[in-house]
């Protein structure tokens, strides 16, 4: 991981993700028009949200396997990066819904409720909810092991249940968010190729750079609790 | 009064919800009620496996009890607007079991944390709202006698049952012992 390569590549491709995704060429469609472009940022969170999660799944499997606490950190640090690109996931997300759900004759307000109600975005917050609870469970225990122990059970029992639920039932139950029927954003038909020129690359982007900053944060934890780890 | 005759749509989220808090609060006591000297004992006569599967079957015959009782009681304190009533009992048994398998993992998750059925309410919520979903959109069926069931909701309600015994059974070894 310490390898710089992979940095200078995140580096890039997000240049390329925010430069080509501004000024590049897009299909022009009805009521989403230049906000097509957001397509570049709001679906790349939630992809590297999901893979950061899985990553952090993998690492508490690997703990309950080895005992070794070096991967429950990992578990850790993933987990909390995957809640923030979440974070900004909904964020983007909001920009889309003010163009296209949101009535304009009246305040943004008053449009909230209706689209609140979305399965999807329901999902996404069960998603988010899950790995608070989570961090709630890590900190409510005092002893290490155990702590690693008991969140890693969680990890894994909350991820083996969340993800199959959040993928099937938002397509058994009538959505305005778009992706209802089939997969959304890998199905070829879904997007214009000259969006997908910009899109592949923007979601590698945005995954390395979530992996840059969890090797991070673990690498902080590393050198503040030393003795823990092998 | 407002309140004796609720529309199906009401009865049915009021049923649901009324099962859940039923469920955390009648499955939270088998672990939280165990103390540390009978652990022990139960750690030397048997396997994880074999407690896990034992806390789970009794789990969902008390909530199986539970359901039948809290039926009983809507149906006869407030109006009946279930058309069908054999698919209806059946939905009620069948939120009952999935309720009672998940809430008996994360008992036994909450019952190593130390603290009791705050902990297991956070942990429970988040993971319970999908199936909750689709149980009250499958009982919203049951109000009208010309709607189709949808069985494919009903399977995956099963199939989600089934992986939480499966995620017990391999997970529970790793909470066992201290």
């Amino acid at each position: 991981m310490n390898k710089s390569w992979w940095k200078i590549l995140c580096v890039l491709l997000l240049l390329y993700a925010i430069i080509g995704g501004f000024l590049m060429d897009v299909p022009a469609r009805e009521v989403i028009q230049e906000s097509i472009r957001n397509l570049y940022y709001h679906v790349s969170m939630w992809f590297s949200m999901m893979i950061l999660f899985t990553v952090s799944v993998v690492n508490a499997v690997k703990y309950l396997s080895t005992n070794n606490l070096k991967y429950d950190n990992l578990a850790r640090q993933y987990a909390v990066v995957g809640i923030v690109f979440g974070v900004l996931g909904y964020s983007t997300g909001m920009i889309w819904a003010s163009f296209t759900w949101a009535d304009p004759n009246n305040p943004a307000s008053a449009s909230f409720a209706s689209i609140a109600k979305d399965p999807k975005l329901i999902g996404a917050a069960i998603a988010l909810l899950v790995y608070f609870a989570y961090l709630v469970l890590r900190d409510s225990i005092e002893d290490i092991d155990k702590k690693a122990r008991i969140s890693s059970v969680y990890n894994i029992f909350a991820f083996a249940l969340l993800f199959p639920s959040i993928w099937i039932i938002p397509r058994l139950l009538e959505s305005l968010h778009p992706g209802g029927e089939g997969n959304p954003a890998l199905n070829p038909k879904d997007i214009d190729a000259r969006m997908r020129v910009v899109f592949y690359p923007a979601v590698i982007g945005w995954t390395l750079l979530g992996v840059w900053i969890a090797s991070l944060k673990v690498r902080m934890k590393n050198l503040k609790e030393k003795t823990f780890y092998k | 009064m407002s309140i004796e005759n609720p529309d199906p749509g009401t009865w049915n989220g009021l049923f649901w919800i009324i099962q859940l808090f039923i469920s955390i609060n009648a499955v939270a006591k088998s672990f939280l009620q165990e103390s540390r000297n009978r652990m022990l004992y139960y750690q030397s006569i048997t396997s994880p496996v074999n407690f896990i599967l034992a806390k789970l079957l009794f789990n969902s015959v008390l909530m199986l009890v539970m359901s039948a009782l809290s039926f009983i009681l809507f149906a006869l304190f407030m109006n009946y607007p279930v058309e069908r009533s054999a698919v209806f009992i059946g939905l009620v048994f069948l939120g009952g079991w999935s309720l009672s398998l998940v809430f008996t993992f994360l008992a036994a998750i909450a019952a190593k944390a130390q603290q009791n059925a705050a902990i297991m309410a956070i942990l429970g919520f988040p993971i319970i709202i999908p199936q909750l979903l689709m149980l009250m959109k499958v009982s919203g069926t049951v109000f009208d006698a010309s709607a189709a069931i949808p069985v494919v909701n009903i399977v995956l309600l099963l199939t989600s049952n089934l992986l939480v015994i499966l995620l017990s059974v391999i997970l529970f070894p790793f909470l066992w012992k201290d």
